[in-house]
C-alpha cells in the first residue's frame, strides 16, 4: 500500500547539502505495524514526513494505495492527507482554545461534515478511548497521556488507512507511554496500518517489523519480504 | 469547510487573543467614528449655510444701484458711486412682468426710537407690505405694513421683539405712539421672527414704510430692491426683465447690479462639499493607519500560530483553506471596527448636535458606506500578506516551531 522507490530527500543548510534520505526503498502492506528507529538526524522523521505526505521527495517515487503522489498538486495532496492520514505527534499539538471534543472534530470541521454527525463520531471515538468524561476539559485541565488520547482519537476520526507516530511517548511517563502504545497497537488490531517512530528501543521492539536508519539509508529490516 | 464553522474558528481564535482583537477593533472604529463625525460636520456647515440663505427668501433677485465693470470678483454690496440711483418708481416698475410674484424696495437707515423717555439707536428699514412674505418673517402681534400706495408714507411702524421688549417692557405696545428721529409713527405690529438675515438682527429693526423712511432720512433714492421670482427656472427671465426695464427708465444705462442668491448659494455649496470631502478624505487616512495595524497584528499572530497552521497542514487544509481562515478574521475584524465606528461616530453627531443645536448635523449616507466599505477593504488588502504567509508555511517547520 506504500511504496517508496528511490527516495532521496537533500536539504541545502547554508551552503552545504545535506542527504537526509538517501535512496529509500521501502513497501508496506496495510495493517501492518512499523517501527521506524535510529538516532537522531538518521532521516527518521524525514522518512515519516514524507510518507504523511507533509514533505515532497527531492527524487524518487512514492505510490500510496497505488496512487503516484509525488506528482499531485497541493489541493489533492491536502485531501489525501485528510482522508487517508492520521499523524500523532510527540507535543500532542492539541489547540489549547477548543475543548477535547472540538478538537477531536477539527478534521471533520475542515472536511465540511454536517455537525451532528461530527459530533457524533467524536464522542463515540472519545468514549471508546475512556475519555467520555473529558469530552468538555480543555487540553490544559488533562493530563499528558489523556492529552495523547485525544490527539490519538483526532487521528482516527477520519478512518485513515495508515497512522504515523512521531514519538508519541517522548512527552510521557511511563505509564501512560505504555497505555498510549497500547491504545495504537489496538487500533493497529483494526487493521489500519501503524507506524511509529521512535529512538526507545523498549518501544521500538514490540513493533512486528522494525527499520533501523543511519544517515538517511534503511540499514536493517526484519521483513524482507 | 462549512461556512459557519469557518466562522466560528475564526471567532474562537478572536476570543483567544482578546487585547489584539480589542487594539484592532479601536482603531478601526476610530478610522470609521472620525470620518463619520468629520462628514456629517462638513454637512451640517452646509445645511446651516442652506438655512441661513433660505431665511433671506426663496428665487430672489436683489437689484443693487450702480454697476461694476468687473469680469469676475463678488460686486461691490456697500460701495461704489452711483450714476443714477434707485427709485420707488424704479421698484414699482419692475412689478410688472408675469414671472415677478413680489417685490420689495429697500431703504436703510439708522435712527434713533424713543418712547416714554426710554432711546434706542436701531437700524430702521423702509420697506412694502410684501417683505414680510420675501423674507418668510412672522409677526408675534399685529400686522405688518399695510398694502396700498407705494408712495405713501403713512406713520406706522413695526418693531422687533427686542425694540419692543426694551421700549416697552412686558406693556402692550400696539397702537402706542413712538418717535423715530424727529417723528411720530404708530405701532401697529411686532415682528416674532429670531436670526439674522446678513448683517441685520431682525429683533433690533423697526421697519416704516419706504416712502417715509425715504422722507425721515431725506432721500429719494432707494438702497435695494428685493424682486422675488414666482420660481427657480424664471430666475434668468427675471433678471433680463430687470435690467431691460431699469435700461429703459435709465436712459439706456444698464446702470444696476443684479445678483442672485442662488448663485451665491451654489458657491457656498461647492465649497463646503469640497471641505467636507477633504476632512473625509483626510480621515480615510486613519482607516489606512489601521489597515497597516491589522496586517502587523496578523503577521504577528501567523508567527505565533505557526504551530497551529502546521496542525491544519497535517489534517489536511489545502492553502486556500488557510488563507480563508486568516481572510476570515480580518473581515470580522474590520467589519465589527466598522460597526462600532459607526456608532461612535452617530453618538458623537448626535451629542455635537445637542451642544450646538444651531448646527444641523448628520453624517450623509456615502460617507456611512463608503467608510464602512473603506474599513472591510483595507482590513482584507492588509490581511492579504499574512494570510498568504500562513497558507505558505512548510508543515513540516511549522510543526516544529514551538
Amino acid at each position: 500500500m506504500i511504496e517508496l522507490q528511490q527516495i532521496n530527500r537533500i536539504f541545502t543548510v547554508g551552503d552545504q547539502q545535506v542527504h537526509a534520505l538517501d535512496n529509500v526503498d521501502l513497501s508496506i502492506h496495510p495493517g501492518e505495524y512499523l517501527s521506524i528507529m535510529g538516532p537522531s538526524g538518521s532521516g527518521k522523521s524525514t522518512l515519516l514526513n514524507i510518507i504523511g505526505l507533509l514533505d515532497r521527495p527531492t527524487s524518487g517515487t512514492y505510490l500510496l494505495e497505488q496512487q503516484n503522489v509525488t506528482s499531485m498538486n497541493d489541493d489533492t495532496l491536502a485531501h489525501t492527507r485528510r482522508n487517508k492520514i492520521g499523524f500523532v505527534f510527540q507535543f500532542f499539538q492539541l489547540l489549547p482554545r477548543l475543548t477535547a471534543l472540538e478538537n477531536v472534530e477539527l478534521p471533520m470541521v475542515l472536511e465540511g461534515v454536517a455537525p451532528d454527525e461530527r459530533r457524533k463520531a467524536a464522542t463515540d471515538t472519545l468514549t471508546s478511548m475512556g475519555l467520555a468524561d473529558r469530552l468538555h476539559h480543555r487540553p490544559d485541565q488533562l493530563s499528558g497521556g489523556q492529552r495523547q488520547r485525544v490527539a490519538i482519537a483526532r487521528a482516527t476520526i477520519m478512518k485513515p488507512a495508515v497512522i504515523l507516530a512521531d514519538e508519541p511517548t517522548g512527552n510521557l511517563d511511563r505509564h501512560s507511554g505504555k497505555e498510549v502504545i497500547e491504545l495504537l497497537e489496538q487500533l493497529n488490531k483494526t487493521n489500519i496500518t501503524l507506524i511509529i517512530v521512535t529512538h526507545d528501543p523498549e518501544i521500538g521492539l514490540r513493533a512486528a517489523r522494525q527499520i533501523r536508519m543511519v544517515d538517511g539509508k534503511v540499514m536493517e529490516d526484519n521483513n524482507k519480504t | 469547510m462549512r461556512l459557519i464553522d469557518t466562522l466560528q474558528y475564526a471567532v474562537s481564535a478572536l476570543f483567544r487573543h482578546r487585547i489584539r482583537t480589542v487594539l484592532i477593533l479601536l482603531a478601526m472604529s476610530i478610522g470609521v467614528a472620525s470620518i463619520i463625525i468629520l462628514t456629517s460636520l462638513g454637512k451640517g456647515a452646509q445645511r446651516y449655510v442652506q438655512g441661513e440663505f433660505a431665511s433671506l427668501g426663496t428665487n430672489l433677485v436683489i437689484v443693487i444701484p450702480g454697476r461694476t465693470e468687473t469680469t469676475g470678483g463678488a460686486p461691490t454690496m456697500f460701495i461704489g458711486e452711483t450714476p443714477r440711483d434707485l427709485t420707488l418708481d424704479d421698484a414699482q416698475a419692475l412689478k410688472y412682468h408675469y414671472s415677478v410674484r413680489r417685490i420689495a424696495p429697500l431703504v436703510v437707515g439708522q435712527a434713533a426710537i424713543s418712547y416714554g423717555g426710554k432711546e434706542r439707536d436701531v437700524p430702521i428699514l423702509g420697506s412694502t407690505s410684501e417683505l414680510l412674505n420675501i423674507r418668510h418673517w412672522s409677526l408675534a402681534q399685529g400686522k405688518f405694513l399695510p398694502k396700498g400706495d407705494i408712495d405713501r408714507a403713512s406713520s406706522v411702524c413695526v418693531i422687533g421683539i427686542k425694540v419692543k421688549r426694551e421700549l416697552f417692557g412686558p406693556e402692550n405696545a400696539l397702537g402706542e405712539w413712538v418717535r423715530i428721529g424727529d417723528r411720530r409713527y404708530r405701532v401697529i405690529g411686532v415682528l416674532a421672527s429670531e436670526g439674522r438675515s446678513i448683517g441685520l438682527d431682525v429683533q433690533e429693526l423697526a421697519i416704516i414704510p419706504a416712502a417715509s423712511a425715504q422722507a425721515l432720512f431725506n432721500t429719494p433714492n432707494v438702497f435695494r430692491i428685493l424682486v422675488e421670482a414666482k420660481n427657480r427656472e424664471s430666475i434668468p427671465s427675471v433678471i433680463e426683465h430687470v435690467e431691460q426695464t431699469i435700461a429703459e427708465r435709465h436712459q439706456g444705462e444698464r446702470d444696476v447690479t443684479v445678483i442672485t442668491q442662488d448663485a451665491v448659494l451654489a458657491t457656498f455649496d461647492r465649497i463646503l462639499g469640497a471641505l467636507t470631502m477633504t476632512v473625509g478624505g483626510i480621515a480615510a487616512i486613519s482607516l489606512v493607519v489601521a489597515g497597516i495595524l491589522i496586517m502587523n497584528v496578523m503577521l504577528v499572530s501567523v508567527s505565533q500560530r505557526t504551530s497551529e497552521i502546521g496542525l491544519l497542514k497535517a489534517l489536511g487544509s489545502p492553502k486556500k483553506q488557510i488563507t480563508v481562515l486568516f481572510l476570515t478574521e480580518a473581515f470580522l475584524l474590520s467589519s465589527l471596527g466598522a460597526v462600532i465606528g459607526v456608532a461612535i461616530g452617530q453618538l458623537a453627531s448626535w451629542l455635537i448636535g445637542r451642544a450646538y443645536p444651531a448646527l444641523p448635523l448628520g453624517a450623509p449616507l456615502w460617507a456611512l458606506i463608503s467608510s464602512v466599505a473603506v474599513a472591510i477593504g483595507t482590513g482584507l488588502l492588509f490581511a492579504a500578506l499574512p494570510a498568504r504567509r500562513a497558507a505558505g508555511l512548510d508543515p513540516v517547520e511549522a510543526l516544529v516551531h514551538r
